[in-house]
């Protein structure tokens, strides 16, 4: 059964709908990480289930009790906020201790908690200082600290990494699964980072404007996205979306798009995953696939049973060390292709791609949901 | 400034700072010669004052002008000094300021952090109070302490002030925990800290700077008001300004210039201890609160 269920969840603030029905559920143990765009209603979201708002409609149940009218401190859930929230006139010491204080712990076990938590976060040495005197770094720490230190049923972070340069996000980030895996705490944890959300994620929550557009593992999120805003947002650089039309292409179906310029249009095989898929001719499509289902024909999948070979002149060229991608226009549209960095592909020439259909996703451009 | 500097030699940029700093050194010198005046005529017998220069320094400076205002000068019928109603003000000022700081304190915690519907309108009307003259306050003031029982006492004293404070100390709290983190309130709710909790362990501690503006502008205030004091408690219960002004017009006799000089330095003291004590942190906090706005 699942641990932390959203049922339905109505939050209505100032007359405006911030979230409309959302339902997830998340197991014991379980890593949620919730994405999606600015003033989608993540923080919103996160602030219902701690108790800091209330729900306008639905339930916010955590190992089976309905908490809607449960205050914060009464539902065993501690938070990590973006901005860290340290209590400025206490020490790191203090600020550890004090959900443990404030809950009449006695002060011998308290000290106890506090190192442990402590040690566990390496922050040993920083207990007498107060957060003024903190790098970024270690404020984070510190805000982990004080909630790692409760013991909670479940962990809220709110985008707790967003004020750490690159590198600490890094570390960070590894820490905080290190710490997942090793407590098997139930966590949720709001980014708008996708890469985070990826790495992270035991399951990951899209949300656009107060909707939830999907709920998935990270892998069928970036696999099978359920529809176009999903597939943009999810990948960086993100899934390439091409329009065409389905044509008959001898006994086999095909899409067919409108070439650039001069060259005549491009077809690519039906891929895999529409295989079942009625169509009709001329209707309408929208293709969905990764820069990395696009390659040079070296690099191509041995086990691919859908390749389609197209060559079309090279727009861009962006060498990122490890591989290259290299930028061209297929329907009017800019595709980005993902190849091995040794490959010679230049600017202004033109270029064979191979384009790994299995790995590809059909979406309907009317409802902009993927056709299954 | 800077751009004014350079743009002209910098010998004209220097003179035009020692212009400055003599204009400044001129206004002090303007400001202070009053205080100046006061205490050397304290110091004074009366003789050396009639017949001398009010800016010549004491012949023989000696204190009894200041003994004789605490102990033994006639304020109205009573010839005891004014060291009792120095108390009275002591003890006026001191919980009136009290009362007034923790109050507004507690209401800018609850305007800001949490908030209730209409909680802009109750603010609007608290900054009303700011506005609203002394005189104005005077005859439901008096009627309200006459019902109540507290006429001509200290603790009626002390209400009048607190009500009469309570718009501005209430606006000096609200400003600064405006500024101040939502999120440290949500943290401390999840950490199960109730409303007094975070009031006295997060949020408290964190305003040293605006109870030092508020208690120095209460202090000042309180201390120095006359209208209230002699409106609702004259007689024994009489403030120190309300004395003062009894003992430099009792007219019996010669006007003693030294020993009314000398209240007058009592009436001032206490002000003058908490700006020397406090004056840095008022700035600061003055300033804290113009840039976080
Ligand atoms: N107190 C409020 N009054 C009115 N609208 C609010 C209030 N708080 C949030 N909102 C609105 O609710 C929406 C969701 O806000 P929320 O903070 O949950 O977004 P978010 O997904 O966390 O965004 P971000 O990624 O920028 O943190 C926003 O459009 C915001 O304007
Ligand atoms: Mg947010």
């Amino acid at each position: 059964m699942a641990f932390l269920e959203i049922r339905d969840l109505y939050k209505t603030i100032a007359g405006a709908d911030i979230l409309k029905g959302i339902d997830i559920t998340l197991d014991k143990g379980g890593f949620l990480v919730l994405v999606g765009p600015s003033g989608c209603g993540k923080s919103t979201l996160l602030n219902t289930v701690a108790g800091l708002t209330d729900v306008t409609k639905g339930d916010i149940v955590i190992d089976g009790e309905i908490v809607n009218d449960l205050h914060p401190s009464k539902r065993d859930i501690a938070m990590v906020f973006q901005s860290y929230a340290l209590y400025p006139n206490m020490t790191v010491e203090g600020n550890i201790a004090f959900a443990l204080e404030m809950r009449g712990v006695p002060k011998s076990e308290r000290d106890e908690a506090v190192r442990a938590a402590a040690k566990t976060l390496q922050i040993e040495h920083l207990l007498k200082r107060r957060p003024s005197q903190l790098s970024g770094g270690q404020r984070q720490r510190v805000a982990m600290g004080r909630a790692l230190v409760r013991k909670p049923r479940v962990f809220l972070f709110d985008e707790p990494l967003s004020n750490l340069d690159a590198k600490l996000r890094v570390e960070m980030r590894a820490e905080i699964k290190r710490l997942h895996r090793d407590t098997g705490a139930t966590i949720v944890y709001v980014t708008h980072d996708q890469i985070e959300a990826m790495t992270m994620a035991t399951k990951i929550a899209v949300l656009k404007e107060g909707i939830v557009q999907q709920v998935g593992s990270p892998e069928e999120i970036y696999r099978r996205p359920a529809n176009l805003f999903v597939a943009d947002f999810m990948g960086s650089p993100a899934m390439n979306l091409l329009e065409g039309k389905v044509v008959t292409n001898g006994a086999e179906r095909a899409i067919e798009f409108a070439g650039s310029g001069s060259d005549g249009p491009i077809r690519l095989a039906m891929p895999s995953s529409v295989r079942e898929t009625t169509f009709v001719d001329g209707q309408s499509v929208i293709l969905g696939i990764r820069p990395e289902a696009i390659t040079d024909r070296g690099l191509t999948d041995p086990e691919a049973t859908t390749v389609s070979i197209v060559d079309a002149l090279v727009d861009l060229v962006e060498p990122t060390g490890s591989d290259t991608f290299v930028v061209t226009k297929i329907a009017g549209k800019e595709i980005t292709a993902r190849v091995r960095s040794d490959v010679d592909a230049r600017a202004g020439e033109t270029f064979q791609f191979a384009f790994n259909l299995d790995k590809a996703v059909v979406f309907d451009p009317k409802t902009t949901k993927r056709l299954a | 400034m800077s751009a004014a500097a350079t743009s002209v030699s910098p010998g004209s940029a220097r003179f035009a700072r020692y212009f400055i700093y003599a204009t400044l050194v001129i206004f002090a010198l303007i400001y202070l010669l009053p205080l100046f005046v006061m205490i050397i005529t304290s110091l004074k017998p009366l003789d050396e004052i009639r017949s001398g220069n009010m800016l010549a320094l004491p012949q023989a400076p000696s204190l009894d002008a200041w003994f004789k205002a605490w102990g033994t000068a006639c304020v109205g019928v009573n010839c005891t000094g004014i060291s009792g109603y120095f108390w009275n003000s002591i003890k006026m000022v001191i919980p009136a300021v009290a009362i007034s700081t923790i109050l507004g304190a507690l209401n800018g915690y609850v305007l800001t952090k949490w908030r209730f519907p209409g909680h802009k309108l109750v603010f609007g009307m608290m900054l009303f109070a700011c506005f609203i003259p002394f005189q104005a306050v005077l005859i439901p003031m008096a009627r309200v302490l006459g019902e109540i029982g507290l006429s001509n006492t200290t603790a009626g004293l002390v209400l009048v002030h607190v009500v009469y404070g309570l718009g501005f100390t209430t606006l000096f709290f609200r400003n600064y925990y405006e500024a101040f983190p939502d999120e440290l309130i949500k943290a401390a709710q999840m950490d199960g800290a109730g409303f007094f909790k975070i009031f006295w362990r997060i949020l408290l501690p964190s305003s040293g700077p605006i109870i030092v503006v508020t208690v120095i502008y209460q202090f000042t205030n309180i201390w120095n008001d006359f209208l209230f004091g002699v409106s609702f408690a004259s007689g024994g219960g009489a403030p120190m300004t309300v004395a003062l002004n009894n003992l430099v017009s009792s007219s019996t006799g010669v006007k003693e210039y030294n020993v009314d000089m000398a209240a007058a330095m009592f009436a001032a003291l206490p002000t003058l201890i908490v700006y020397v004590v406090a004056g840095r942190y008022f700035v600061r906090g003055l300033m804290a609160g113009a840039v976080k706005g």
